[in-house]
Parts: C-alpha cells; sequence; structure tokens
C-alpha cells in the first residue's frame, strides 16, 4: 500500500510556535538554578600585546565574588581547541594550524579575546569586579591591512612567517592556453567583505556539575550539541554519557554558533565543575562583536577570457582571505569562495589560488553562506563587466554559458569543502532564469519602462544574479522514532534547531508514514541524552540529512507496526492501512487497533517473545549522502536610486529557486525571505569598520546596521523543481541560499539604474552605502 | 552605579509584585530573573533590537532602558500576559503563527508587544504603516515579509 503524502509538500502551520508566541519556549539564559554563580570575562581592549601582568587580587577580595580566573590558574586543563575541518586533500596545500586558546597566556591576539574570568553572585557584581583587575599589556603592531600583513614585519603568531595561515591552489583545463585563444579578457580587482551574524539572542552557557551522580548538564546556544558534548567529555576527563549537552530554543545562529570550543565553553564547564554549582555566562551584545565569529573580506584579482562571442574560456582568480586571529576552522569558508564561484557556468579551465592570513582581528568562520558569496560576487561581476565590453545583453551573457540540462551530474574536477569532487547532482539552470526574468518584467522594463522614468528624473535599474549553492553535505545524521502508549509519535534526533522550524517539517515526514497528524508528532533536538549520534546544523543541511534519517526511522517504525498488526488481526500486511492514529483492516469496519495500544502490545508484560524481536515500535536510523546535493537560483530586482543622497528603494525584489522536493513552502519561503534580508543587509547597510589598530569603531546595533522592515523589501518567491538523486527524499538543502547573490544584484541594479558602466564606473566592492556611492561617483561630479 | 535599595510595588499582567530592587537593576532584568517571567527578551541591552520591549502604563517601552525602581506603583503589560493559555492565544500571536512570521522566535514577544499597542492607536493600517510601525524591532530571521503578513491579517480578524 503507498504511503499518502497528506503533509509533506503542504504549507502547514509550526508545531512550536504556541510555545515561541506564549513567552515559554525555554532559552538558555531562561535557565535558573539554585545556588548559581554568574561570570563575566575580562577582554584585552587591545588588538595584539604581550602581556605582562594581570593581578586579580583585588577584585578576588572583592563582597559577592566567588572566584577570579587566569589562564595561569588553569593549569593542565589549558589548551589550544582543536581544528574543527581539517584541510582537504588537496595537492601542494600549505596549511599552519593555529587555533583560540581559553583564556590568553603570554599574548593576546584580537580586541576581546579573554584574559580572565571573574564569577560572582549576580552579574552586576561579576562586572563591577572586573573594574578591580589590573592588566598590565606591551602593545604590538597591530595586523590589519591583508596584503601588509604578507610584507610587514608583525606576527599575529610569532612563528608564522608572512602571517599566511593557508595557501591553497585549485586548477580545472588549461587555463594559460585558454587566455591565448581567448578574444577577449578582462581583468579586475574585487573586495567583498561579508559581516557579522548578528543572531538576537547572543551566545551563552549554563553549566551545572552534579556530585551526586557525577553527571554535567550544559545548556549552551550551540548549533552542534554532539560534537560540545564529545569535546567537553574529553577534556574534563570525564566520559562522554556523564556529560549532556541540551541546545534548547536558539535564537538564531547563521554559522557562529557552530564554532566550538569558544573560550567560554571550555572556562565555564571547568569552574563548574570545580566549584560543585551551576554557573551562567551570556554574552552581551558589545561582547558578541569581538568574541563570536564573523565572517570578513576577501580580496580578489580575476580574470576571464572569453571567446568572441562571450562564451567563457576560462577564469583565474587570485584572492587574499581575512582568518582573523586563529583558524579552527580550517579551510571552509575560503574552499565555498573558490568553488561558488563557477556558478551555473561552464568554465572549461579555472586557476584559482588563496592565501588566507592571519590578522589580529575577531576569528572568521562561517556565517550564511560561507564564503560563497565572495566567489559569486567576482564571476557576477566579471560577467556583468564583459556583456557591456562585449555590447551583449547581462542575461544573455549567462544564458549562453549555463550548464546544460543533459551534463548532469556535472564534475567541476576541484575539490569541494565536504572532501569530494565538486559535483553538481542535478539542475535545470535555464527554466530558472526564464522564469525570473518574466516576473521581474526584464523586457518590458529594459525595452522602454527605464527610459520613461528616466525622462521623469527618476533613476532606476533592473538586476540578474545567479547562483548555485552546494548544500546537504555528509558526514551523516541520525533519528529514533517511537510509538508512545498514548497514541503520540516521539522523534529525536542530535541536530540542534536555531528557528529553521524542524519541529514541523520532521513532523511532517513522520506523519505522513504514521497515518497521524503533525501535531500529534513531538520532535526532541539539541539534547544528546535524547539522541547520541550527530553532527549538527551547518551548511544548510538540516532538512536533508536529518529529513532523511528521520524518514527512514519512520518507514522501519512503519513496517513493524504493519507486521505486529498483520499478527493481530492474522491477515496480510498488504490487506492493513495506517490512518487517523489507528491500523484498520481495508473494508473490515470495526477491525481496527490504535497504534498506543498496538504499542503497548509491542512491549508485553508476559508471555515469551520470538527471538530476535525487539519491544517496542520504535527506530533508530541513520542517513549519510555520497555527496553535497547542488541547489540553484536566480534573483532579480528593479531598484530607484536618488542620485543626491544614493538613498536605495527596491521597487521589486524576485526568488527563483530550486532546492529540490520541498516539504514545507511556508518554512522555506521563511528560509529565503531572511536569507535575503541578510543579503540586503550584507550589500548595502553592514559593515566591520576596524582601524589601523585593529579597533572595531561601530560595536553597536546602533552602529553596525541590521536592515529594518523598512530597508528589507518585499519578495516574491517561485520555485522550480529538480530533485536530488542523492537522497530518498529528493531535497537539497535552502538555509543559505536567500543570502548568497544578493551583493553582485545590488551592484549590478545601481550601476544600471545610475547608468554607471557607460561612464566608467564600475561597483566592484560589496558593501556599498551611500556614502561609497557618493565616493565611489566622485569623478563623475 | 547605584547600589542603593529601593521598595517597589509594581503591577505585572494584572498581578502585584512588592520587592526590594538595587537602584541600578535593568526592568529587564527585573522581569526575567526576580520575577521569572522570561518570556521578554534581550538581544541588545542598548534600546536598538526592541526584544525587550513590554507595554508600561499602555505604552511600549524597552525594558533594558528602564529601571526596575521606576515601575513602582505602575502597571506593567508582558507576553506572559497576552493570551490566557497556549491554547487560546491572542488574536496578534495567532496570525503570527498562521502567517509563519516567526522562525527563531527570539524577536517575537518584542514584536508581540509593539504591533498590540500599534494595532490598538491604528485598527486598519496599510503595508507601509506596518512597517513603519515594525522599524523599531529588529529581526534577524524573517526578513519581516511574513510578519507583516500577520499584522495584517491580525488588524483585520480583530476589527470583526
Ligand atoms: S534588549 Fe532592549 S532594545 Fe535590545
Ligand atoms: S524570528 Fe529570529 S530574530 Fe525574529
Amino acid at each position: 500500500m503507498n504511503v499518502a503524502t497528506r503533509n509533506f509538500g503542504a504549507p502547514i502551520r509550526r508545531n512550536e510556535d504556541p510555545r515561541l508566541l506564549s513567552g515559554q519556549a525555554l532559552f538558555v539564559d531562561d535557565v535558573e538554578l539554585p545556588g548559581m554563580l554568574y561570570a563575566a570575562f575580562l577582554r584585552s581592549n587591545v588588538a595584539h600585546a604581550r602581556i605582562r601582568s594581570i593581578d586579580v587580587a583585588a577584585a578576588r577580595a572583592r563582597d559577592g565574588v566567588a572566584a577570579v580566573y587566569t589562564a595561569a590558574d588553569l593549569g593542565d586543563y589549558w589548551a589550544p581547541g582543536p581544528l574543527l575541518v581539517p584541510p582537504p586533500p588537496i595537492e601542494g596545500i600549505t596549511f599552519n594550524q593555529r587555533t583560540q586558546v581559553p583564556l590568553a597566556k603570554d599574548k593576546v591576539r584580537h580586541v576581546g579575546e579573554p584574559l580572565a574570568v571573574v564569577l560572582a553572585q549576580s552579574r552586576y557584581l561579576a562586572e563591577d569586579a572586573l573594574n578591580d583587575i589590573a592588566v598590565e599589556l606591551d602593545p604590538l603592531p597591530a595586523v590589519v591591512d591583508l596584503e601588509k600583513a604578507l610584507t610587514g614585519e608583525a606576527r599575529v603568531h610569532d612563528d608564522v612567517r608572512g602571517n599566511v595561515a593557508a595557501r591553497v591552489r585549485q586548477c580545472r583545463g588549461d587555463y594559460a592556453a585558454a587566455r591565448s585563444r581567448a578574444k577577449h579578457v578582462i581583468a579586475r580587482r574585487f573586495h567583498y567583505d561579508h559581516g557579522a551574524s548578528s543572531p538576537i539572542e547572543t551566545r551563552g552557557i549554563v553549566a551545572s556539575w552534579d556530585a551526586r551522580a557525577n553527571q554535567l548538564t550544559i545548556w549552551d546556544t550551540t548549533q552542534a550539541p554532539v560534537f560540545l558534548r564529545n569535546g567537553l567529555a574529553g577534556m574534563l576527563g570525564l566520559s562522554e554519557r556523564q556529560v549532556r549537552v541540551i541546545a534548547p530554543f536558539v535564537g538564531g545562529g547563521f554559522g557562529p554558533k557552530i564554532m566550538l570550543f569558544y573560550p567560554e565553553e571550555v572556562v565555564i564547564p571547568w569552574a563548574a565543575k570545580r566549584h560543585n554549582c551551576p554557573i551562567k555566562w551570556i554574552e552581551d551584545r558589545l561582547e558578541h562583536f569581538f568574541a563570536t565569529t564573523q565572517e570578513r573580506g576577501q580580496t580578489h584579482d580575476a580574470e576571464i577570457a572569453l571567446d568572441a562571442d562571450g562564451r567563457i574560456l576560462g577564469v583565474k582568480d587570485v584572492f587574499l582571505h581575512d582568518t582573523g586571529a586563529y583558524n579552527p576552522y580550517g579551510l571552509t569558508v575560503p574552499i565555498n569562495s573558490q568553488c561558488t564561484l563557477l556558478g551555473p557556468y561552464v568554465i572549461p579551465s579555472y586557476d584559482s589560488t588563496f592565501t588566507a592570513i592571519f590578522t589580529t582581528k575577531p576569528i572568521v568562520t562561517p556565517y550564511r553562506g560561507a564564503g560563497r558569496q565572495h566567489g559569486v560576487f567576482v564571476i557576477e561581476r566579471l560577467l556583468d563587466i564583459a556583456a557591456h565590453e562585449l555590447k551583449i545583453d547581462r542575461v544573455e551573457i549567462r544564458r549562453s554559458n549555463l550548464i546544460p540540462p543533459d551534463a548532469f551530474p556535472y564534475n567541476n574536477e576541484i575539490i569541494y569543502q565536504d572532501f569530494a569532487p565538486l559535483t553538481y547532482d542535478s539542475g535545470n539552470y535555464e527554466p530558472i532564469l526564464d522564469k525570473a526574468l518574466a516576473m521581474i518584467g526584464y523586457r518590458t522594463f529594459l525595452a522602454g519602462e527605464q527610459q520613461k522614468l528616466r525622462a521623469q528624473g527618476r533613476h532606476v535599474g533592473v538586476g540578474v544574479a545567479c547562483y548555485v549553492e552546494g548544500t546537504g553535505i555528509g558526514p551523516y545524521e541520525g533519528a529514533k522514532v517511537q510509538v508512545q502508549a498514548n497514541g503520540r509519535v516521539s522523534v529525536a534526533t542530535g541536530i540542534g534547531t536555531q528557528g529553521q522550524g524542524h519541529f514541523t517539517s520532521f513532523a511532517q515526514i513522520v506523519a505522513d508514514q504514521l497515518g497521524v497528524e503533525v501535531p500529534d508528532v513531538d520532535i526532541v533536538t539539541g539534547d544528546t541524552d535524547q539522541f547520541y549520534w550527530g553532527a549538527g546544523t551547518f551548511a544548510s543541511r538540516g532538512a536533508v540529512v536529518a529529513g532523511n534519517a528521520v524518514n527512514e526511522a519512520a518507514k522501519a517504525v512503519r513496517q513493524k507496526i504493519l507486521k505486529l498488526a498483520a499478527e493481530h488481526f492474522e491477515c496480510a500486511e498488504e490487506d492493513l492501512e495506517i490512518a487517523n492514529g489507528e491500523v484498520s483492516v481495508t473494508g473490515v469496519p470495526g477491525q481496527a487497533i490504535k497504534l498506543g495500544a498496538l504499542a503497548l502490545k509491542a512491549n508485553p508484560m508476559r508471555g515469551a517473545v520470538k527471538p530476535g524481536a525487539e519491544p517496542g515500535l520504535e527506530s533508530t536510523q541513520y542517513f549519510g549522502p555520497p555527496s553535497g546535493a547542488t541547489a540553484s537560483g536566480v534573483h532579480a530586482m528593479i531598484v530607484e536610486v536618488d542620485p543626491q543622497t544614493f538613498a536605495l528603494d527596491v521597487l521589486k525584489y524576485v526568488v527563483v529557486h530550486d532546492c529540490g522536493t520541498v516539504i514545507n513552502p511556508l518554512i522555506l519561503a521563511g528560509q529565503i525571505h531572511g536569507g535575503v534580508a541578510q543579503g540586503v543587509g550584507n550589500a548595502f547597510y553592514e559593515r566591520l569598520v576596524f582601524d589601523d589598530d585593529g579597533q572595531l569603531l561601530n560595536a553597536s546595533l546602533a552602529d553596525y546596521l541590521l536592515p529594518t522592515a523598512l530597508e528589507v523589501p518585499h519578495m516574491d518567491i517561485a520555485h522550480t523543481v529538480t530533485v536530488s538523486p542523492l537522497n530518498p527524499l529528493g531535497i537539497k538543502g535552502a538555509g543559505e541560499a536567500g543570502a548568497i547573490p544578493v551583493g553582485p544584484l545590488f551592484a549590478q541594479a545601481i550601476e544600471d539604474a545610475l547608468g554607471l558602466l557607460d561612464r566608467d564606473v564600475e561597483l566592484n566592492e560589496i558593501p556599498l552605502s551611500p556614502g561609497r556611492l557618493f565616493e565611489l561617483t566622485a569623478k563623475l561630479r | 552605579m547605584s547600589t542603593q535599595m529601593h521598595a517597589i510595588t509594581v503591577t505585572v499582567n494584572g498581578k502585584q509584585y512588592s520587592r526590594q530592587v538595587e537602584g541600578r537593576l535593568l526592568l529587564s532584568d527585573f522581569l526575567r530573573h526576580d520575577l521569572l517571567l522570561a518570556g521578554t527578551h534581550v538581544g541588545c541591552e542598548h534600546g536598538v533590537c526592541g526584544a525587550c520591549t513590554v507595554i508600561f502604563d499602555g505604552a511600549p517601552v524597552r525594558s533594558c532602558l528602564m529601571f526596575a525602581a521606576q515601575t513602582d506603583g505602575h502597571r506593567i503589560e508582558t507576553v506572559e500576559g497576552l493570551a490566557a493559555d497556549r491554547d487560546h492565544l491572542h488574536p496578534l500571536q495567532q496570525a503570527m503563527r498562521d502567517c509563519h512570521g516567526l522562525q527563531c522566535g527570539y524577536c517575537t514577544p518584542g514584536i508581540l508587544m509593539t504591533m498590540k499597542v500599534f494595532l490598538e492607536d491604528n485598527p486598519n493600517p496599510d503595508e507601509a504603516q506596518i512597517r513603519e510601525a515594525l522599524s523599531g524591532n529588529l529581526c534577524r530571521c524573517t526578513g519581516y515579509q511574513h510578519i507583516v503578513e500577520a499584522v495584517q491579517l491580525a488588524a483585520e480578524r480583530m476589527r470583526k
């Protein structure tokens, strides 16, 4: 019999909302325990210095202070953190591993690096005591500019010459030969700066040691609870079963909350064990700008070789990547930039080299898009400039270079962040482009509308940008599905959730398999005692990898239900149907049993069970995709620019997206809206401004501008579907797509609105802003 | 900052609380950690994000920009007071759920409290007015579009 897809694909309201809407969802800072101490960290206020001394005596003596610790107090526990992602197996690679430390010992390497921690009766008292600590620092020159970092004297790590964290070259085909054949070669320098993820909930951790049970419980805003548990157990000399990590409701993550181990995550559990009491630390917004990882800048020197018709023969790119003071996340961000540059296009030859550079700035790890934006910006800008120089329509140059639908799976012949060759599983790009053009009204806009508006003195332009996104990478996730005696179904997975709607999308999958309603399925995520194994929520992989694990487990439970019910009714499994929370014999009224009753039967109190039988209606299954699934899309917009103030008004914004099979279109739309909003911030409003001393000059939400409801446009979204052959549900991830192509889209549309390319002004950097546009157009005045 | 103690009596969601508070204790911390009404969230503690918004004598205020000591004799509503229970949501809460107006839900309590007062003042707003009224609350997840739709839907339902 077939499984009905009543819920899969439907815009179902979310299971988790009533708790969140009524203020009853548990976030980390909501955890209050008797006898709790509160932590505050003393952080370096300079970017680069040798530590001469730290005197904590006065702080220790203050009323209400339980303890003050520096690196020296940590003893053997003090150690640099692990390398989370080792470099991929690429020939000739240079990689210098330097990971962050729990509390700075000899040197500080960025503003905000922790020097000491105070534990006190309240956070207020802990912060009072920070003022009592006397620190003597010998300042060193800051390392801020990437090119100067390579040649200058100052070293972030004394033994790393030129501050080179890594150097990687990847090639496909023979670029030099392609270049010599080319009719046109266009070379430019591009700067792309990404920013701070800025979830509205900052980071936090509560650790509680129960000496009677020998058990450590951690509540943490992490995106990777299982890894956090494993690492903490190792550091503290405990077995994994003695550590329980709970990632409760988390107020947005977007990447940086997957970083491990933040210094606070090392220090607070250690202190909780030592003091035998619960300890809480919650990051404040100022700390968030320094103490949480961020993304930042790359400088690309790129060139594209084309034939007379605008066909791409090859691309060469040499770029510098700012990795910050340490590199615990390996090469994920720059490898993503390197790979995603290839986009949806046939690029027969590619020669790409990057150098990752240590600077005295906060650590760089993936933030939504994770370096993909930088690569997409380069190729999209190169195509815009090429179209202009070759006098080809911007859209047509893209169309003529798209990978054709019969070329999948398409191998790009370089290595991706998951260590596998960068192969696109499936896709059909031209219909996406056509749909976006139709929705934005590209032809009619250019054929007359724009002219008409210009005649009225209005500066309105159109932009179109394409991208692909590698999603849903391994290694694996698992899920346990269990029918409860009351008929409800419980599901546990190892991933954490930060608003992606997993409580609902996973319930939809289960509800269809087991014939129950979505609200009857209870999902637990991010509690290592509920589900032991897993990797985490990153790289747009939750729905793909955990979703398929949930599906496999639900299918196995379905088989158990049918088998047991067939025995119960003494009929064939084919004669049974599962619906409305019960199993019934098809066509025989009254012959039905509730799932809950069947679950009780599966766990008998007396009698013999057959050898090999397992009690209960439950199953645990795992899913690991062979490689990542590639989603794709096109964004288009029409924007009006005020030529005096350079204020923007986005008149229309269109997203056409292919992420394979869709579980819940409402949740998917939300993911795309949110991604675009962050893309808009990145393109035009958010810039981390560091001065030459490595000081961040705008570390507040009043100065670092997150887009509000007035800056984020209304979006029209449409989908095409090419299913992924890499997983049974055919899903591709969608978490990051919205954010990826917004930068080049803004640059192109603003150029068009102001007619800049005709006047030799190119917008080859992101973020832009009114002020920056004023500067870049100076020569026109 | 003042560590002097003040006696206050404040009504929160219709219930009276009498407490001794330090002069420097933020209203947001008082609500969250003293009264254990943790539904009011804190995102920035410098008055920008709006997550901490509560209704003070009928007007939306940022609880991170007030001291608990200033609330003596006043009336406060928080997200916990919006609905009798989870099964009987306020029309705004219901519309937020129907339109998928929340993802992580961290900004949501502040948005609900801001929009409640807004709809009382302006029961029939257009999209531009809603966006303007929302612009003091930051949401990093939703891109606002579904929130705008939810406010429109709630307004429509509340007019009936
Ligand atoms: S926490 Fe009060 S406005 Fe942000
Ligand atoms: S829903 Fe996450 S910040 Fe608004």
